[in-house]
């Protein structure tokens, strides 16, 4: 039977190329769109290379102080993990990293600018890099505050014109480093693993921020498994409440969980309660959810006007087909495999073509270092829409000429 | 087989009330052959289409073997008529974007049946109406005459024990439609389908065991 659908399908498809070309563009543009966004957030958000243990850590990136009469935002200080993270229960390893910031290296009249990451030992071991050169800085290095650096590929060609660094020195932020590893490109748009130039934290010229619960400092915990993640997040918010604000009479609270990466991104999203140390990921799925069935719906809608008089042109077949018994069931069923067939053709159009999309985004260096690919998931991702959106836009038309009057039907289709 | 019983149809629009059938009492015994004539608009479709449960009468009853049809669902109505009915049009209704023998087949999608069976059944109907060798063809490589032969095969590949044809020699030559009225004879004697026509035609339905007449929706006869 399903055989039959898909003949007649191509056929109906084939011979009605103006209304095919429609559907297909409008279906393709949408799954272009979802598919490009797909990608963003698993290149950004999702497990990537140099996070393989990203489903049991726990990110610290934003602070929120506040009070009746003010708040304010701001990265967390070295001092608030110190002292109040170190030894929570089911943690495997804190790693704690001073955000990226723009250092330049003066060579032979060049300026040559790159992000510089103050990090310790432990982020080598919850992240994992790909090495080309060396390897990363150890205890030791941070403990006694070497001036030892990891660089990029990129970095390594900027400064030492692609030539083997390990051993080499170079100067950044007034400060001199020796090369003892170089890693492969990280992606900027992964803010964790991503920096030019990584060097242990206890090289910083100043050791104020020792002493900060607010600054310039995020922290990554690898819990021991999934289920001491919920114990981690607790015991720190439990803890923050013993916390001594830097500003009392301004602020009375400090929000700052420990969360996955997605909750994370979640937090800083429109409609997220901030002030609420709980995940905010499903206001942010709701939210998100919500824009992009706004987004599919006007095509969707377009495309449910398109099928409708597509179907109601094969009214006669339709009366045909009840009139030899076809349940309404049946008769839903084939115009959705039609409809299903066309948004699988539009997906894998809009497929090809966001596969063009993502490799100009990644040519144009607009984010760099990433390199963004639709892969197996994204593709899930999309298939998945494109079914959905088939279904969505061939539910209701399938459903109404299903309830059509085989006697009307035979005359026409009108009621 | 079939029993019409004081049934009345009427159709209401917004301002008009239009009565297409009243007081019609009719039975067609198994394996008849019976014809409704009638002028133009007197209602002869709009019976034919109560006989095959296309549409419900306003008043009465249609029962199909005994059974009124009144209590079927949708989709009990749909499985009888798949089972027990089948349909000639005059104007063929062939779907035009599949091939003869997938337009026989039809009927017998909505049957439990493999891929093979329904092919099987569906050559053997296009046997009968001396079409096997235009099985792969469309229906827009055809005459008007083959067409109604394929459509016949259609309304006959399920073994159906009722076959309702509208005019099915309506848009068809004198020749052709001499084709069509043999073909029906010989499945109604020999297979004992019990066959109700609508036609506009003498000569063909004094070809038929028995003719019913209406005019203006009555029975007149």
């Amino acid at each position: 039977m399903v055989r039959h659908y898909l003949v007649l399908a191509v056929k109906v498809l084939l011979r009605r190329k103006f209304f095919t070309f429609i559907s297909l563009f409008g279906i393709s543009f949408t799954l272009l769109v979802l598919t490009v966004i797909a990608a963003f957030f698993d290149h950004a958000l999702g497990p990537g290379q140099e996070e393989p243990r990203q489903r049991r850590t726990l990110y610290m990136e934003r602070t929120l102080m506040y009070g009746p009469h003010s708040t304010s935002g701001s990265s967390g200080g070295f001092k608030l993990f110190d002292r109040y993270a170190r030894d929570l229960p089911g943690l495997e390893r804190l790693s704690l990293h001073e955000n990226a910031r723009t250092v330049h290296t003066y060579l032979d009249g060049r300026k040559i600018s790159s992000t510089l990451k103050r990090t310790d030992d432990e982020y080598w071991r919850i992240l994992e890099f790909r090495f080309v050169e060396g390897t990363s800085f150890g205890t030791a290095d941070v403990a006694e505050a070497r001036f030892v650096a990891v660089i990029n590929v990129a970095t390594r060609d900027r400064i030492f014109g692609g030539w083997p660094a390990l051993g080499q020195t170079f100067e950044a932020d007034g400060q001199r480093f020796r090369v003892i590893g170089v890693v492969e490109n990280v992606s900027s748009l992964r803010s964790v693993p991503y920096a030019d130039i990584w060097v242990p934290y206890t090289t910083a010229k100043t050791d104020a921020f020792k002493r900060e619960i607010t600054g310039d400092w995020s922290a990554m915990a690898l819990a021991k498994d999934k289920a001491s993640m919920a114990a981690i997040h607790e015991e720190f918010n439990s803890r923050l409440l013993r916390v001594e604000l830097p500003n009392p009479r301004d602020y009375q609270a400090l929000v700052a969980p420990f969360e996955t990466r997605l909750a994370t991104f979640a937090r800083e999203m429109p409609l997220a309660d901030r002030k609420d140390p709980d995940s905010q990921v499903w206001r942010f799925v709701g939210l998100f959810t919500l824009l992009g069935l706004l987004f599919v719906l006007v095509p969707a809608v377009n495309l449910v006007n398109i099928n409708i008089s597509r179907i109601m042109e094969r009214a006669s077949e339709i009366g045909v087909r009840k009139a030899f018994g076809a349940p309404a069931r049946a008769l839903v069923g084939q115009f959705l495999v039609e409809n299903i067939l066309l948004t699988v053709i539009g997906g894998a159009v809009g497929f090809v073509l966001s596969i063009f999309v993502l490799q100009g985004v990644t040519d144009s260096g607009l984010f760099k270092y990433a390199h963004l690919t639709v892969n197996l998931r994204v593709f899930a991702y999309g298939m998945a829409f494109a079914v959905l959106f088939g279904l969505i836009s061939g539910v209701y038309p399938a459903w109404r000429m299903s309830r059509l009057n085989p006697v009307q039907a035979l005359k026409g289709g009108s009621r | 087989m079939i029993q019409l019983k004081d049934i009345e149809k009427v159709y209401r629009t917004d301002r008009i009330e239009t009565v297409a059938l009243a007081d019609v009492n009719l039975t067609v015994a198994e394996g008849g052959f019976v014809s409704i004539m009638g002028p133009s608009g007197c209602g002869k479709s709009t019976l034919l289409n109560l006989m095959g449960l296309l549409d419900a009468p306003t008043k009465g009853t249609v029962q199909i073997n005994g059974s009124p049809i009144a209590s079927y669902s949708d989709r009990a109505m749909a499985a009888l008529r798949n089972r027990d009915i089948g349909f000639v049009f005059q104007v063929f209704h062939l779907v035009t974007d599949l091939s003869v023998l997938d337009n026989v087949q039809i009927p017998l999608l909505y049957r439990r049946m493999s891929n093979a069976d329904r092919r099987t059944h569906a050559e053997a109907a296009l046997d009968r109406v001396g079409l096997s060798a235009r099985m792969h063809h469309f229906p827009s490589q055809l005459s008007g005459g083959q067409q109604q032969r394929v459509a016949i095969a259609r309304a006959i590949v399920g073994k159906p024990r009722i076959l309702l044809a509208d005019e099915p020699t309506g848009n068809l030559d004198s020749q052709m439609g001499d084709e069509i009225m043999s073909i029906l004879a010989t499945l109604n004697r020999e297979d004992r389908t019990t066959i109700v026509m609508v036609t506009h035609d003498q000569q063909k339905a004094a070809q038929t065991s028995r003719i019913v007449r209406l005019f203006d929706g009555r029975q007149v006869n």
